[in-house]
C-alpha cells in the first residue's frame, strides 16, 4: 500500500499494514503500537518488559526501521508498514537470524528473544556484513537478564554469514 | 545410548521462542476476562485507618473492588513463616505493598479506579537500618519479633576449638563487607490469570518457578480442597529465585476472581516488580580467618546482619547460607557462625540466584587473598593447600563426595597464564582468583507433609509412538525440559524428536519442588532417568515376547532394541511400543527421586545439606581506567565441575549468565533507598550489565561423573555466580593495590579510591609474593 492509493479512511479507524496485511484499528490518540498489536490484534511475540523504552523486547519493524512498539503512538504507524517477530518466518522457514538464534541457543528464557531477532533482522536487511561494532550498536539497547549477550552477538554474526551465502 | 547426553542439543523450545510463538502468562487471554490493578501504598510502615472505594466503584466496567480483611489468611513460601497477606490486613510494612485492589472490563478502568481507591494511614515509626532493629524498637514491624526487636531469625552455630584456633594462630585476616539490595530484574514482569469456574474449581496461570507452593498457597489462602485448584506455568520468562514464592498478586487476582466468577488478569508493572523484589539481602558481614605459619588454615567465623525487608520470605533458609555455606570448598577445622535476619520497612529480600551464599562468599574469598599476601604466598597456592578433598564430611557434616575443585583451580591457572600475570601486569591491569561451592539442591524439602518423594516423573507412551513427559519441574529458562528430553532419549535410545515434554500443569504433573535451589538437573534428572528404565524395561519384554530372547538382552539404540550377537532379532521402537500396548492399551511409567538421609542432628543441621555440590574456581582478568575508576572485566575464565555436563551449551549459558548477573551485583547493580523510600525502581535506574560490558567467558568444564547425579551430573544454575565476584576484586587489587570491601564498585567510588590513594602517596601494584616472602 502506497500513499497515493489510500482513500481517506474513516475518522473512528486508522488503517496500516501489518506482516503484509492491510489492517484497521481503532483510532486512538494516546494508544501505543505494542497494546494495539498484543491487544488488538494478538498478536503477542511483541514483549512487555518495562513499557518505558529501556528493555526494547517490544522491538518491531516500522517501515524497516526497528522502534520501541511501547512507545510508538498508534497515529505514528497509520499507512506505514508494522513488521512484527510473527512476520519474519516465511510459511513457516525461519529467516537467518531466528535460525541462528535457534542453533546457537542465543536465548534462554526467550523474553527478550523477538526484540532481538527483529533488531537483528533490520541490522542485516540494512547491512548485510556488518563489523562487529555495528553488531553491538545496533542491539546495545536490548536487555537480556539471561546474560545470553556473548551467544547473541555470535548469532548474528552467523546469521550474516548465512545471508551473505543466500542466493 | 544415542549420544544426547554430553552433546550440545539446542533448548527444545527454540523454534516457539524465535518465532514469537512462545506463550508467557501475559500473552493468554480467557473469554471475558476482566483486568486487574493493585492499589498500592504511599507509606512505608503505617496503620490503615479507612479505604474509600466510593469513587472508584463509580468508574465505568469496575467489577469488584477488594481489600485485605475480605481474605486474610496468611501466606509464605515456608510453613514455619507464614506472614503475608494477598493485601495488607490493619497496617502496611513496606511502600509499595498492596492495599487494596481493582477488577474492571478493560485494563484502562482498572488503573482509572484504582487511582480513585483513598486510603488513609496513621504513619508508624519507619525502620530502614537494619542495625536499628536489632533492638530498641518502639513499634514492631511484624509481633512475632522478640522483645524490643524486628528481628526475623537468628542462627548461632559453632564447631570445632574456635577461640582456641583464633588464640593460637599464626595469622588472622578480618574482612567487613556491605553489600547492597539487587534484584532480580527478570525480563518478564510477573503476570497471573485466575479463573473460579462454575465447576467450583480456580485455575491459575502464572509465572512461576514453583508451580506447587503457589498450589498450595491458594488452597490455604481460600481454604479450598487442594484437588479443586489448578496451576499452569505457560513459558516464564526469567525467574532467578524472583518467581519462587507464591507471590501477593497471584492470590489478588484468585480472590477477584472468586468474587466476580470471571477470569481476572493481572500484569505487573515494571516499577511493581521492583517492589515487589524478594531479591538479594542488603547485608553487613564481618569474616575472620585464622590459619597456621603454612597458611593452613585453623579457624573461621562469619557475622552477619541481614536486611530481610518486609516479610520472611526465604529468610530463614538465607540466614542459615549466610554461615553454613562457608564451610566450603576449604577445610575448615573450627567454625562460628552468628547470623541475624531482621524485619526493615524495604520492600522483601527472598532469594535470588546462590541464595544466601554471594556475600559471605565475597568477604571470604577477599580474605583468602590478603592471607595469602601475608604469608608471601601466592593467592592460588593457598587455596590448593586448603582444598577440601573428594569423598569427605566437613565439621558441619556435610557429605561431600564428587569435588573436583582442585581441577578446576588448576585448569583456571593454566589457561589463564597466571603465573606469568599475576603482580607482573602494568599498573593498572590485575589479574584474580575466586572460587566456591554450591548444593545441588537442597536436601530437606521445605514441606514435608504428606511425605512424597522431591521429583516425580511420568512417561506416556502414545500409539503414535511419541513419549510425553509430565513433570512438576518448571523450565524457567534454564532448558530443564531440554534435560528432561535429553535424559529420556539416552535410556530408551530414541531420537529426542519422539520426546514431548508438557508444560507444567498441576492436574497432569506429578509433584515437583519447582525450580529453585539448583536441584532440577539433579533431583527431576533422576526421577526422569528411573522413569525411563521403567518403561524400557517394559519394552524389553515385550521385544522378548516378540523374539523369544530373554528380555535382559536387549539393549536400547537407533530408534530399536537390539539384542547383541542375535542382528535378526531387532525391534524397532514403534514395534515395541504396539507390543507392551497389546493388553494394556496404554504404556506409561513413573521414576521419582528423593535424596538420601543426610546431615547432623543438631538445630539446623539440614540447612546446606545436598546429595552433591557443585565447585568453581574462576580467574578474571581486569583492566582499570585510572583516570575514571571504571572497571573493565576483559576476560573469564571459568572453570566449573558440575559433574558430567549433560548439555554443554546449557551448561555454558548458565555459567555466562552468572557472570552477567555476579558481575551486575559488583559493579553496579544496587536497589537504592533514601531511608525506606526505593529510588530507583526502573531499568533506566537499574543499570544491569550489557552487552558492551560483558567479558570473554572461556568455561572450562573439568568435573568427573558424580555418583549419585543423573549420568553423573550435578547442578549448574547457582553456583556458577558467587566467584566471579571475588575474582574480579582481587583483580582490581592486582591491578591498583586497593581493597574494595563495600559494594559495588562503581566508577564514582573505585575513583574515589585512587585520588585517596594517590594523596596518601601514590598508586602502585602489590608486591609480588617472592617480594613479600624473603
Amino acid at each position: 500500500m502506497t500513499k497515493g492509493d489510500s482513500r481517506a479512511p474513516p475518522t473512528t479507524t486508522l488503517r496500516l499494514t501489518i506482516n503484509g496485511k492491510v489492517t484497521e484499528v481503532p483510532r486512538a490518540p494516546d494508544r501505543k503500537l505494542l497494546e494495539v498489536l498484543r491487544i488488538e490484534l494478538g498478536l503477542t511475540g511483541a514483549k512487555y518488559g518495562c513499557g518505558e523504552g529501556e528493555c526494547a523486547a517490544c522491538t518491531v519493524l516500522l517501515d524497516e526501521v526497528p522502534v520501541l512498539a511501547c512507545q510508538t503512538p498508534i497515529g505514528q504507524a497509520e499507512g506505514r508498514k508494522v513488521t512484527t517477530v510473527e512476520g519474519l518466518a516465511v510459511h513457516g522457514r525461519l529467516n537467518p537470524a531466528q535460525r541462528a538464534f535457534a542453533e546457537l541457543g542465543a536465548f534462554q528464557c526467550g523474553y527478550c528473544t523477538p526484540g532481538m531477532v527483529v533488531g537483528a533482522t533490520a541490522l542485516l536487511r540494512s547491512n548485510p556484513h556488518p563489523s562487529e561494532e555495528q553488531i553491538r550498536e545496533a542491539l546495545n539497547g536490548h536487555l537480556c537478564r539471561c546474560g545470553g549477550y556473548t551467544r547473541i552477538l555470535r548469532a548474528v554474526r552467523r546469521a550474516a554469514e548465512a545471508s551473505g551465502d543466500a542466493p | 545410548m544415542t549420544g544426547t547426553i554430553g552433546g550440545r542439543v539446542p533448548l527444545v523450545d527454540g523454534p516457539q521462542k524465535v518465532t514469537g510463538r512462545a506463550q508467557y502468562a501475559g500473552d493468554l487471554q480467557r473469554p471475558g476476562m476482566l483486568h486487574a490493578k493493585i492499589v498500592r501504598s504511599t507509606e512505608a510502615h503505617a496503620r490503615i485507618l479507612s479505604i474509600d472505594f466510593s469513587a472508584a466503584r463509580e468508574v465505568p466496567g469496575v467489577a469488584a473492588l477488594l481489600s485485605g480483611e475480605r481474605y486474610p489468611r496468611t501466606f509464605g513460601v515456608l510453613p514455619i513463616t507464614q506472614d503475608e497477606t494477598l493485601l495488607a490486613v490493619g497496617k502496611v510494612r513496606y511502600r509499595g505493598e498492596g492495599v487494596a485492589a481493582v477488577a474492571a472490563t478493560t485494563v484502562e478502568a482498572a488503573e482509572r479506579a484504582a487511582r480513585l481507591v483513598k486510603v488513609e494511614y496513621e504513619p508508624l515509626p519507619e525502620y530502614d537500618d537494619p542495625r536499628d532493629s536489632t533492638g530498641g524498637v518502639t513499634v514492631k514491624i511484624h509481633d512475632e519479633s522478640p522483645g524490643s526487636t524486628n528481628l526475623q531469625k537468628e542462627v548461632r552455630q559453632e564447631f570445632g576449638p574456635v577461640d582456641e584456633a583464633f588464640h593460637s594462630a599464626a595469622h588472622t585476616v578480618e574482612v567487613s563487607g556491605t553489600f547492597q539490595g539487587v534484584t532480580h530484574a527478570a525480563l518478564e514482569p510477573h503476570a497471573v490469570i485466575a479463573e473460579y469456574g462454575p465447576d467450583g474449581r480456580l485455575t491459575v496461570w502464572a509465572s512461576t518457578q514453583v508451580p506447587h507452593y503457589l498450589h498450595r498457597a491458594l488452597a490455604r489462602v481460600f481454604d479450598l480442597p487442594a484437588h479443586r485448584v489448578r496451576v499452569i506455568k505457560p513459558e516464564v520468562g526469567g525467574g532467578f529465585g524472583g518467581k519462587g514464592d507464591p507471590m501477593p498478586h497471584e492470590l489478588v487476582a484468585a480472590a477477584l476472581s472468586l468474587e466476580t466468577r470471571r477470569p481476572v488478569k493481572l500484569v505487573l508493572s515494571r516499577e511493581e516488580v521492583f517492589y515487589l523484589n524478594h531479591g538479594r539481602h542488603p547485608t553487613r558481614n564481618k569474616v575472620r580467618l585464622a590459619a597456621g605459619a603454612d597458611g593452613t588454615l585453623t579457624g573461621l567465623e562469619v557475622e552477619a546482619l541481614i536486611d530481610g525487608g518486609a516479610s520472611s520470605s526465604f529468610g530463614t533458609v538465607t540466614t542459615y547460607y549466610n554461615g553454613v555455606l562457608s564451610v566450603g570448598p576449604y577445610r575448615i577445622p573450627a567454625f562460628r557462625y552468628h547470623g541475624q535476619r531482621v524485619y526493615t520497612n524495604h520492600p522483601p529480600s527472598g532469594a535470588m540466584r546462590a541464595h544466601g551464599s554471594v556475600n559471605t562468599r565475597y568477604s571470604l574469598e577477599v580474605a583468602m587473598d590478603i592471607l595469602a599476601e601475608r604469608l608471601g604466598m601466592d593467592p592460588t597456592e593457598l587455596r590448593l593447600r586448603n582444598f577440601l578433598p573428594p569423598n569427605t564430611t566437613t565439621l558441619n557434616e556435610f557429605r561431600i563426595t564428587s569435588n573436583s575443585v582442585r581441577e578446576c583451580l588448576l585448569a583456571a591457572r593454566e589457561r589463564s597464564g597466571w603465573a606469568k600475570k599475576f603482580r607482573s601486569l602494568p599498573l593498572g591491569q590485575g589479574i584474580g582468583v575466586g572460587c566456591g561451592f554450591f548444593i545441588s539442591g537442597s536436601n530437606s524439602p521445605i514441606h514435608f507433609t504428606p511425605k512424597f518423594p522431591q521429583s516425580t516423573v511420568h512417561l506416556k507412551v502414545d500409539v503414535d509412538g511419541g513419549v510425553t513427559v509430565h513433570s512438576g519441574a518448571a523450565d524457567i529458562g534454564q532448558g530443564s525440559q531440554t534435560v528432561l528430553a535429553q535424559v529420556v532419549a539416552e535410556v530408551l535410545g530414541v531420537p529426542i524428536e519422539r520426546i514431548h515434554v508438557s508444560e507444567v500443569d498441576t492436574d497432569t504433573s506429578p509433584v515437583d519442588l519447582g525450580s529453585y535451589s539448583s536441584r532440577v538437573t539433579f533431583m527431576m534428572g533422576n526421577a526422569a532417568e528411573r522413569a525411563a528404565r521403567s518403561l524400557l524395561e517394559q519394552l524389553k519384554k515385550a521385544a522378548s515376547d516378540l523374539t523369544g530372547l530373554p528380555a535382559p538382552s536387549f539393549v536400547p539404540a537407533g530408534d530399536a532394541l537390539s539384542a547383541p550377537g542375535h542382528p535378526e532379532a531387532t525391534i524397532d521402537f514403534l514395534t515395541a511400543v504396539h507390543k507392551a500396548m497389546e493388553h494394556s492399551g496404554a504404556l506409561q511409567s513413573s521414576g521419582s527421586y528423593e535424596s538420601p538421609p543426610l546431615g547432623g542432628s543438631f538445630k539446623g543441621a539440614k540447612a546446606g545439606t545436598s546429595p552433591a555440590y557443585s565447585f568453581s574456581a574462576y580467574v578474571a582478568q581486569v583492566d582499570v581506567d585510572l583516570d575514571t575508576g571504571r572497571i573493565g572485566v576483559g576476560k573469564v575464565w571459568a572453570a566449573f565441575d558440575c559433574g558430567t555436563p549433560l548439555n554443554p551449551l546449557l551448561v555454558e549459558g548458565q555459567i555466562e549468565g552468572s557472570i552477567h548477573m555476579g558481575l551486575g551485583q559488583l559493579l553496579g547493580e544496587e536497589l537504592r533507598y533514601r531511608k525506606t523510600r526505593l529510588m530507583n525502581p526502573s531499568l533506566l535506574d537499574y543499570k544491569t550489565v550489557s552487552a558492551t560490558e560483558m567479558p570473554e567467558v572461556e568455561c572450562l568444564l573439568v568435573g568427573k561423573a558424580d555418583p549419585e547425579g543423573p549420568f553423573g551430573a550435578k547442578e549448574a544454575g547457582e553456583g556458577p555466580l558467587p566467584p566471579i565476584l571475588p575474582a574480579v576484586a582481587n583483580a582490581v587489587y592486582d591491578a591498583i593495590g586497593i581493597r574494595f570491601t563495600d559494594l559495588p564498585l562503581t566508577p564514582d567510588r573505585v575513583w574515589r579510591a585512587l585520588r585517596d590513594a594517590e594523596k596518601a602517596g601514590g598508586l602502585r601494584k602489590p608486591r609480588p609474593p617472592e617480594a613479600h616472602a624473603r
